[in-house]
């Protein structure tokens, strides 16, 4: 197991390298620019100035390479400078951000808070809701109960979030006054009427996403309870005398999780990666919105560097839900 | 033509005043189709129809026929892993298909199944020893070591090496699978196991060493088994009695070595005409009869004898009367119009004659044909 996992992180290294070049090249190379948001009333050589100051007046080339040893030595090296006041790094330039004049990952520090609290808790309460659902719905095929899972997780994938989130808006803030439509980020948590504040706040994008979350996850773990439910080792232990409870909640659930559970690995990136588009229908200040926002001012450091970490996180993601796989499931090993 | 199987001389025990072990009468299982738009109920498969035989105490039946008789489940419904849908079955006298869930749960260790596909029959996510062990935890009560002490003993009964206490089923070999399904079957202790078709699964060579696993646990622990099979030499190897199955009824139900001499139902005679005779010499005799046609759907099976499709003797009675089950021979017991009535009305309690219904009239022109 071990073995592998070393030998998959060894294979990543040079997908990553792979991957980061596409964005930053794709990136690079997508119209528009920082320099046109240089007020015209600049002088041209201040332009040029400002163009040399931020680093882009240098080949692409130069400006990928300079971004690599910027990623993967001097961010970490900075992190490891606050965290045991040594100098490793001291002095050396960062990734900067076109925007804030300020270094990338103070504003990732920032705005990642509320992206996994929010998107974070909506995934978190999309599973335990989907979970039991999906075990109910299989054990009791074609049951009311049943039918009407299936047409809510049909509505809750196919409509899409920025219908479903605007609909709650119209309807839990403005017509019944339940709900801010508006996350407050400024809000903190310090007694129980702010915490109150928070859990109201939060209820609509958790909702929102928890639906569309609870619908996949619910799905897959239907169909793979039905796959085990049909398998004989399940008349085995009902000839076993066992009870129904053991039966299903024991032989069955734990065989029919292997794919739900990998599933589930697969989508926590997208956790980090925030719900763009919940996250600005609801305002919520996290890392979804500081990509839209990157990408509208042409901050282009921001944006590699925020798609980056995403691809990052899927690679790392995919080799954790790989693992699991072989450490639920006793037929595979990794050797 | 399967060396390795020992001869074995168990006498027949059709005289032991002893009530048997097994009863079922007029078993059905029919599955209801659901057709159309509104999904109605529009009709049943009629997999098991109208099935009564007694088993006795320590006695093996073999219960045979071809694919998609109904077997398999007559075996299930038997211990009730199926809902059956009318019939009872008393199972050391208490009817099974009346138990409340929990009372069936508190019999299951009384009644055990050996299954078909032993790699699909075990959980995948559990040790050898977790298999085995998980009835004893639901039902005997031992502590950790006596369980474990019951588990090597079981595996030492089954020719498990113990050292596969910890071992998950994927690592072991088609007949080692099986083996660990008789010990999980064995491990209550049971009084009765259905076989469904223990061996189909299984090389030629691993079939003998289960099968004569089966025979000697049956003589070591007195056990009664309900052996299910469309291998006929197996059953004529391992059988007391023998069922014969055509589309969800008994044919005929006779001992072994009666059947196989000289079956009387004209279906037991055909299916038999099918095994190959290991003497070159007279297998060059051997008259195989070809049933024309196909098996009728048994959502649908004819009026009458269910045979009556294919049957080369067909009468003009056996499409309109459904014959009964009765004893013709002394303990010989065939469903069949080709057999005098009297003989039916004669003997309507015999043991395991079917709870008597009418005769149903029928013909007498014919004689009994033999071999």
């Amino acid at each position: 197991m071990l073995t592998y996992a070393l030998r998959r992180l060894l294979l990543a290294i040079p997908t990553l390298l792979l991957i980061s070049l596409v964005i930053f090249l794709l990136v690079d190379l997508a119209p528009g620019s920082p320099m046109s948001e240089i007020p015209l009333t600049v002088p041209p050589e201040v332009r040029l100035k400002m163009i040399a100051a931020m680093g882009a007046d240098q080949p692409v080339f130069v400006r990928y390479v300079l971004w690599l040893r910027q990623f993967f030595w001097v961010e970490p090296m900075h992190q490891v400078d606050l965290l045991f006041g040594s100098h490793i790094v001291e002095g050396q330039q960062r990734i900067i951000s076109y925007q804030t004049r300020g270094p990338v990952f103070t504003v990732i520090g920032e705005r990642i808070p509320q992206t996994l609290t929010v998107i974070g808790t909506a995934y978190l309460v999309g599973v335990l809701i989907a979970v039991p659902i999906g075990i109910y719905s299989a054990y009791r095929q074609y049951s009311w109960f049943d039918q009407l899972g299936t047409f809510i997780a049909m509505l809750g994938y196919s409509v899409p979030t920025f219908f479903t989130g605007v609909l709650m808006i119209v309807i839990f803030a403005i017509k019944l006054h339940w709900f801010p439509s508006i996350y407050n980020t400024s809000l903190k948590v310090t007694d129980w009427a702010s915490l109150l504040a928070q859990i109201r706040q939060m209820a609509l994008p958790v909702l929102v996403l928890s639906l569309f979350n609870a619908a996949e996850i619910s799905r897959y773990t239907r169909s793979s309870m039905l796959e085990n439910l049909g398998q004989d080792y399940v008349r085995t232990a009902r000839a076993k005398g066992m009870g129904e409870g053991t039966v299903v909640l024991k032989h069955v659930l734990r065989n029919s999780l292997i794919p739900v559970v990998t599933v589930i690995a697969l989508g926590i990136p997208g956790i980090f990666g925030g719900a763009i588009i919940t996250e600005n229908v609801f305002k919520v200040n996290g890392i979804g919105a500081a990509l839209i926002g990157a990408i509208h001012a042409n901050d282009l450091p921001m944006v590699q560097t925020l798609t980056f970490i995403f691809a990052v996180l899927i690679v790392v993601f995919n080799l954790i839900a790989d693992i699991l796989y072989g450490v639920l499931d006793p037929r595979i090993r990794y050797d | 033509m399967l060396p390795m199987l020992r001869p074995r001389g168990r006498t027949m025990m059709l005289d032991a005043p002893a009530p048997a072990l097994v009863q079922v009468r007029d078993l059905k299982m029919y599955f209801p189709i659901h057709t159309g738009v509104l999904r109605r109920h529009t009709g049943d498969v009629k997999a098991v129809d109208g099935v009564s035989f007694d088993i006795m105490a320590g006695e093996t039946l073999g219960l045979v026929g071809e694919s998609g008789c109904g077997k398999s489940t007559v075996g299930r419904a038997l211990i009730r892993l199926y809902e059956p849908t009318a019939g009872s079955v008393r199972i050391a006298g208490d009817d099974i298909l009346s138990l409340a869930p929990e009372a069936l749960r508190r019999k299951r260790p009384e009644m055990q199944m050996v299954f078909q596909d032993p790699q699909a029959s075990l959980n995948p996510r559990m040790t050898l020893a977790q298999i085995i062990g998980e009835p004893l935890i639901e039902h005997s009560g031992l502590n950790p070591t006596d369980r474990l002490a019951r588990i090597y003993e079981l595996m030492d009964q089954t020719g498990l090496n113990r050292r596969f206490a910890n071992r998950y089923p994927h690592e072991f070999s088609g007949g080692q699978r099986q083996r660990i399904g008789i010990a999980r079957a064995l491990a209550l202790n049971p009084k009765f196991i259905v076989c469904d078709e223990p061996i189909a699964a299984l090389d030629v060579s691993i079939q003998a060493q289960v099968v004569n696993l089966l025979e000697d646990l049956q003589d070591r622990l007195g056990l009664t088994y309900l052996f299910i099979s469309h291998d006929l030499s197996m059953v004529r190897h391992i059988a007391d009695r023998v069922a014969v199955m055509y589309l969800g009824r008994i044919a005929e139900l006779s001992p072994r070595d009666a059947l196989y001499a000289r079956p009387l139902h004209p279906y037991a005679e055909a299916l038999l005409s099918a095994v190959p005779e290991p003497d070159p010499d007279r297998e060059g005799s051997r008259q195989r009869i070809i049933l024309q046609g196909d098996v009728p759907s048994p959502a649908n099976p004819p009026t009458g004898c269910a045979f009556c499709t294919r049957c080369p003797k067909v009468m003009e009675i056996c499409t309109t009367t459904r014959p009964i089950l009765a004893e013709v021979e002394p303990g010989r017991q065939v469903a069949c119009h080709l057999y005098p009535s009297e003989a039916r009305s004669n003997q309507p309690n015999s043991r395991h004659a079917a709870p008597s219904g009418s005769t149903g009239g029928g013909s007498s022109q014919h004689q009994q044909h033999g071999v």
